[in-house]
């Protein structure tokens, strides 16, 4: 009983970080479901919405201003990744390496120190995990807007050709779309979704610490295939399909929480994680496989 | 309309590989003319089609499309004058898109693609018709993803999106060279329905012999990066198989008959 009421006790919590993530998550979904390109940006680029977002805050900057820094921010380290794949030519995973690799140090720079602490007492803070309902309330109504400008905007025509490069590079080229400028576009709007995840996370938490990002790729991983293999038979809607990523990012938190709860050390967390997201990205390669065998047994009887 | 100026291209330049494919090849089209163009593998024949398009560079010679010069533009800024379509059906569409998203993206094929809908309702009602009157059973499917058409159904669709905006020359990369034969033909005859309406300048290559004489004004055949016989008029329109192969083997000046040819 007890272990029930400690674990509805970490459900708000668990929903908030779940909320913010899932805006890291949708960038995620942007870059690997809609553009193709598995980006490893996500790792720096969190991290650097976050140092940006601290760093204004803690000079007077209003809370609102520093947050559409730090999506630029991380926009600019999505552009960055962009420039190493587009015009240098470099393998989509390794730009986003390389470029996680330097934001290390430009995330250092910037905080000037490796952690930067913004307490909600000194600051009017738009999230926090001392007062988690309304944190949940604020981040929904952050998702949520982001959902409804994403919708439109991926139904515009720039927002189509970005997903047609990501379909089919050779189609888009022969209608005229310059698959580089809609790649560049895509990492662009991804990573700043993700600064803004950080900003929103590095208020939530107090703090920013420059091993704020490390993993954040297989989080928002994880959250776009639980989204994927949850609701893809029932959400086939784009607005409903980026709703069914940030829960995703929630159900992630939720057993992250109930593993925590059934005594999981936390230094085990991360192997933990990736053992996880491997599973959840095995899940439609066995599905796959399985239909396939099914659907040549059914092949030999109806022969 | 198309004025090919000797380009040439080497592929692997300097390697043991290197392949020199399009040698000092030079061929003028005009307006609404329709080419078959022949040959056997390595010829050259996708090669020219690609250097056409722009897929990458040539390393000498001009090539002109109504008046533009466009030896230097990138593939994606050459599409606003040219349409394509591939051998590959999987490669003319965006599977994962619906029909009608395909047809919109065509349908804004060389113009800027800025915030405004991506389509309109207008659209959707002349795509409608326009897939009706292709009789294609695709009219009532507008939303249905490009993934879920059979072959000769994503070819006929990528034909229309390649003629939706008039191409100043149409691209035809053995479209129906991955069909069977009965889908082969109702394609071939969509490709006509289309080429006709608009009087369209077309490079066609097949594999085809029937196809290559029975379609279009004019053939060419290409050898060892060389257009080896050209075949216009009255002459092409009394052309036969046989004459065909005579005619092949003169100008390559050996029998070797690439099977494929011969087989088709």
């Amino acid at each position: 009983m007890s272990f029930l009421v400690s674990l509805l006790k970490m459900l708000p919590d668990a929903a908030a970080q779940g909320l913010i993530w899932g805006i890291l998550a949708i960038g995620v979904f942007i870059t690997y479901k809609l553009l193709d390109f598995s980006d490893l940006t996500v790792d720096g680029s969190i991290c650097t919405g976050g140092a940006v977002a601290a760093l204004l805050i803690l000079n007077g900057v209003p809370v609102a201003l520093a947050m559409v820094a730090a999506f630029f921010a991380g926009a600019l380290a999505g552009l960055l990744t962009a420039i190493l794949h587009t015009r240098m030519g470099i393998p989509p995973i390794l730009s986003g390496i390389l470029t996680q690799l330097a934001l290390y140090s430009i995330n250092l720079r910037i905080m000037g120190k490796s952690m930067l602490a913004v307490s909600v007492d000194k600051f009017d803070l738009l999230v926090s995990v001392r007062n988690q309902q309304t944190s949940c309330l604020v981040a929904l109504v952050f998702v949520a807007a982001i959902i409804a400008v994403l919708y439109w905007f991926f139904g515009t025509e720039l927002g189509c050709a970005i997903r047609a490069t990501g379909a089919n590079g050779n189609m888009s080229r022969a209608q005229g779309i310059n698959t580089d400028t809609m790649k560049l576009a895509g990492l662009v709007l991804s990573n700043g979704l993700v600064g803004l995840s950080g900003a929103l996370y590095t208020q939530y938490l107090g703090s920013v610490t420059v091993n704020m990002g490390r993993g954040a790729i297989v989080i928002g991983l994880a959250a776009v295939i639980i989204g994927e293999v949850l609701f893809s038979k029932i959400f086939r809607n784009f607005a409903l399909r980026l709703a069914g990523v940030v829960i995703g990012a929630i159900a992630y938190y939720v057993v992250i929480a109930l593993v925590i709860q059934m005594g999981l050390n936390t230094d085990d967390l991360k192997l933990f994680s990736a053992a996880f997201v491997a599973l959840a990205l095995y899940i439609p390669h066995w599905r796959a496989n399985y239909a396939g065998k099914a659907l040549q047994k059914g092949e030999k009887n109806h022969a | 309309m198309l004025d090919i100026r000797e380009i040439n291209k080497t592929f692997n330049p300097g390697t043991i590989n290197a392949n020199h494919a399009l040698k000092d090849l030079s061929l003028h089209l005009a307006d609404g003319e329709s080419v078959a163009v022949i040959g056997g593998n390595g010829a050259g024949k996708s090669t020219l089609l690609n250097a056409v398009a722009g897929v990458w560079s040539v390393d000498s010679g001009s090539i002109h499309l109504g008046g533009v010069d466009m030896t230097h533009l990138p593939e994606y800024k050459r599409a606003k004058y040219i349409g394509r379509v591939f051998q590959d059906p999987m490669m003319g569409t965006a599977a994962n898109m619906q029909i009608e998203e395909n047809l919109a993206l065509a349908a804004r094929r060389g113009e800027h693609r800025g915030l405004r809908l991506g389509i309109t309702r207008a659209e959707r009602e002349q795509f409608r018709e326009m897939l009706r009157i292709l009789d294609l059973g695709l009219e009532n499917r507008l939303t249905d993803k490009a993934g879920l058409l059979s072959g000769g159904q994503r070819q006929a669709l990528t034909l229309l999106m390649a003629t939706l905006r008039k191409p100043r020359l149409l691209l035809l990369d053995e479209h129906t060279a991955a069909l069977d034969p009965k889908t082969a033909a109702k394609v071939m005859e969509v490709t006509r329905t289309l080429v006709n309406q608009d009087r369209l300048t077309t490079l066609m290559i097949t594999h085809n012999m029937r196809d290559a004489i029975e379609y279009g004004d004019r053939l060419l055949m290409m050898y060892n990066g060389h257009i080896v016989v050209d075949v216009s008029g009255e002459e092409k329109k009394h052309l036969t198989v046989e004459q065909l192969l005579n005619l092949f083997s003169q100008a390559s000046g050996s029998d070797e008959v690439d099977d494929k040819l011969v087989l088709s």
